[in-house]
């Protein structure tokens, strides 16, 4: 053997190290995706199993262990699944990072049948679906439903779900849950003070004036720490003054959709909100907190979704009486009614295309859809779904029928805006800028500047795919 | 060399080489190959963009504040985390009566200054938030509040939240280098603080004239490795801040809009980009940190 000197042999240990990535590349994108072009496995279709999955391959779960938890999927879904065909193991899976757990599935091509892509560590929708990792759901919404064969699953569920989980005209996202945005108030204190629900702007503004003068209570407060909480609610009452195409244009990135001058009212009715009834230190609180300041009778009033009864149940005292208004009549020239309220289906699904019994993720989903299913699910974690009729006979919380009132009290007064979905770093923009409008260190204007800069940004980013509605 | 020594050595080599060629270099490589991507992270094809990505770089406010604030952090973390710690470790071990031991009491302050250290990360960031709350249930606003003062926005207020966050940092470190400055102090002969304070030196000349020259191959070593740590800021900005970062983007470093582009936008490629850019910040700052504070040792 030739001498080999120290240097040399730390030289070719380099030259290995550069030659391995493109040798190795397994947990990279460089040459991986093996198993993508494996067909999906079809079984025969039958009476029993319309969408033909295949019995003898298993199906594995994911569900997103959150504010519903992963019990409602082993107690509900699971079960009623089983019984039907019992021959199908199911193997069940929880976790509250998503993304972390379930990304390198999708790159390495085996992920698995059903996904809960929910919560802060969700993936990405519109990159799973620009990379057409995701089942179209039109098989499962056109198949007869669990409990009438006579009747295709799409009838049996809000259609505005299925618009929900459609990118660019295809379902790819099966949203299960449904949520009413409002202001939140106890309908104990209310009653016991004598205040009354506001139907103007003019009225709500009062109210938090009596409130704040009583010396009892601060007014209003949000999750300051999460200024999301906010922006919903400015976004909800811009829709309200200007129509349901303010937070079109806003969502399809149209130019100049957030110099809009409804946007801008809204917005300065919130920042002088902002000035002059929050509880001290709401910027620096988080949901949970604010939450507990609320049941606490520290606060009057919150805006929040529908969940939050059930979120705080543990620490909600019993006679509390949780209730929801929806935003007030701003002006006589609103373009939509007293009523109309931000109703947003959420909690997604999806069936990923390359996992290896796509369609036994579909028949889940149909157990999900049954009568059976969505009514003990909406008992068990006290919430709303997009099954028509599920809560039939059943007793609900006081700020679930309220919720639940005000959601058919709405009807086609329902708003909603996509881009918190579509573009998360939008969502995140704004958000951001929205707790500095509520603190008094942003004007209007600039906080609209910086909502529009971003979306122009968005725009002419090549690689976010673009959505419309 | 000879036959037989270099198979020694090439024997004990090859596994750490390796293992770091797979584990170190490998992923870098790849890091700076998807930098030239949009790849979005579930792809197996991703498109090649070349240097688009540092082109939308450039225009990137956000991430240039992020750049400032770590740059504000390497200049200042380690200035004020070294001298708290000179401080405190001369007291603990030349600060006594004629420099030849401790203050009273300094093995139980020895322990208290150790104790951040013991706490994960995770668990300093949880902690500091409730210290931090801004109403009554806040450690430092209760007594505000009580006297009837506006609370302040440790965390909430986008002119005060990097300091708080710069406090946290420096209170974590401190403690670390207490005991490493301890150990470089109890390596120095006990007879030059004795002969210098017989010679009438004071506190102050004691540990200007002689501890601290003695001690400067250890500062320096803690210079650099505080450095990189504030380059690597993420844990106690991530966990602790509102909007992971905020209030609106007034307290995010470098590796929080990595991780944020990474796996909440899923902009890989662009993640990697700042990555990439990250790469080189450190790089450039331990070539410059050793070069500067090269210095002839002192022998004993």
């Amino acid at each position: 053997m030739t001498q080999l000197s120290r240097r040399e042999l730390l030289r070719s240990a380099v030259l290995a190290g550069i030659a391995l990535p493109a040798l190795s590349a397994c947990a990279s994108p460089v040459g991986g995706g093996g198993g993508a072009s494996s067909a999906p496995a079809v079984g025969a279709t039958s009476a029993a199993n319309p969408l033909g999955f295949a019995e003898n391959k298993p199906l594995e779960i994911w569900v997103f262990d959150g504010g519903f938890g992963d019990a409602y999927a082993k107690d509900i879904h699971e079960p009623l699944l089983k019984a039907k065909h019992p021959a199908l193991e199911i193997k069940h899976n929880a976790t509250k990072e998503v993304a972390k757990t379930l990304q390198p599935r999708f790159a390495g091509g085996n992920p698995p049948e059903f996904i809960n892509n929910s919560g802060a560590n969700a993936m990405d929708f519109g990159a799973l679906v620009q990379d057409d990792q995701l089942t179209d759901l039109t098989l499962l919404y056109d198949a007869p439903s669990w409990d009438d064969p006579a009747v295709k699953v799409r009838d049996t569920i809000d259609p505005a779900a299925i618009t929900f989980g459609s990118y660019d005209g295809k379902p790819y996202v099966l949203p299960y849950a449904n949520t009413v945005w409002g202001i939140w108030y106890s309908q104990k204190l209310f009653t016991e003070e004598g205040w009354q629900v506001p139907k103007t702007w003019t009225d709500f503004i009062a109210l938090c004036e009596t409130i704040k003068k009583s010396g009892k209570t601060a007014p209003f407060t949000y999750a300051g720490k999460h200024p999301f909480y906010i922006y919903e609610a400015i976004l909800t009452l811009a829709a309200k003054i200007g129509g349901k195409d303010v937070l079109k244009n806003i969502d399809n990135l149209e130019d100049g959709a957030w110099k809009a001058e409804p946007v801008k009212q809204a917005a300065t009715a919130f920042a002088q909100l902002g000035a002059d009834y929050l509880m001290q230190g709401t910027a620096g609180l988080d949901h949970i907190q604010t939450q507990l300041a609320h049941n606490k009778g520290e606060v009057a009033m919150l805006p929040c979704g529908s969940w939050l009864e059930n979120e705080q149940k543990d620490s909600t005292p019993a006679d509390f009486g949780y209730a929801v208004f929806p935003l007030p009549d701003f002006g006589p020239s609103d373009a939509l009614p007293y009523g109309t309220m931000h109703i947003q289906p959420g909690e997604e699904y999806v069936v990923p295309s390359k996992s290896g019994n796509p369609r036994a993720g579909l028949e889940y989903m149909r157990a999900m859809l049954s009568k059976e299913g969505a009514g003990k699910f909406m008992e068990m974690v006290s919430t709303l779904t997009i099954v028509k009729n599920a809560g039939e006979g059943l007793t609900l919380k006081p700020g679930l029928k309220s919720a639940s009132d005000a959601l058919t009290a709405a009807g086609d007064n329902a708003v909603w805006f996509l881009f918190r979905k579509w573009y998360v770093e939008m969502h995140d923009e704004v958000a951001a800028a929205s707790g500095q409008l509520m603190s008094g260190k942003l004007t209007v204007d600039e906080w609209m500047d910086r909502a529009q800069k971003k979306a122009d940004s968005i725009k002419s980013d090549s690689s976010v795919k673009k959505f419309t509605r | 060399m000879n036959y037989g020594r270099m198979r020694f050595v090439a024997g004990f080599l090859v596994i750490p080489v390796a293992l770091y060629v797979i584990y170190v270099i490998a992923p870098y490589a790849q890091a700076f190959y998807i930098a030239f991507t949009d790849w979005r992270g579930v792809s197996a094809s991703p498109r090649f963009v070349g240097t688009e990505n540092f082109q939308r770089l450039l225009g990137d406010g956000i991430f240039w504040g992020a750049v400032g604030h770590n740059l504000l952090l390497l200049i200042l973390m380690p200035l004020l985390t070294l001298v708290i710690a000179l401080f405190f470790a001369f007291l603990l071990n030349a600060g006594g009566r004629g420099g030849t031991g401790g203050i009273w009491g300094s093995k139980f302050y020895r322990v208290v200054f150790f104790f951040p250290q013991v706490l994960a990360i995770a668990v300093v960031a949880v902690l500091f938030q409730q210290v931090f709350r801004p109403d009554k249930s806040g450690m430092l606003n209760a007594p505000l509040i009580a006297l009837g003062l506006e609370p302040i926005g440790f965390l909430s207020d986008t002119d005060v939240a990097f300091w708080s966050i710069l406090g946290v940092l420096v209170w974590q470190a401190v403690g670390f280098y207490v005991v490493l400055f301890s150990a470089g102090i109890a390596s120095i002969p006990r007879d030059l603080f004795e002969a210098a304070s017989i010679d009438g030196a004071g506190g102050a000349q004691l540990f200007f004239r002689v501890t601290l020259p003695l001690l400067w191959d250890t500062i320096q070593v803690g210079w650099v490795y505080l450095g990189i740590a504030a380059l690597d800021v993420f844990a106690i900005v991530w966990v602790m801040t509102a909007e992971q970062g905020g209030p609106d983007h007034s307290t995010t470093v470098m590796a929080a809009e990595i991780y944020r582009n990474a796996f909440q936008y899923f902009k890989f490629g662009y993640a990697s980009a700042m990555g990439v850019v990250l790469f080189f910040f450190t790089i450039g700052f331990a070539a410059l940190a050793l070069r500067l504070s090269r210095r002839e040792r002192i022998e004993f």
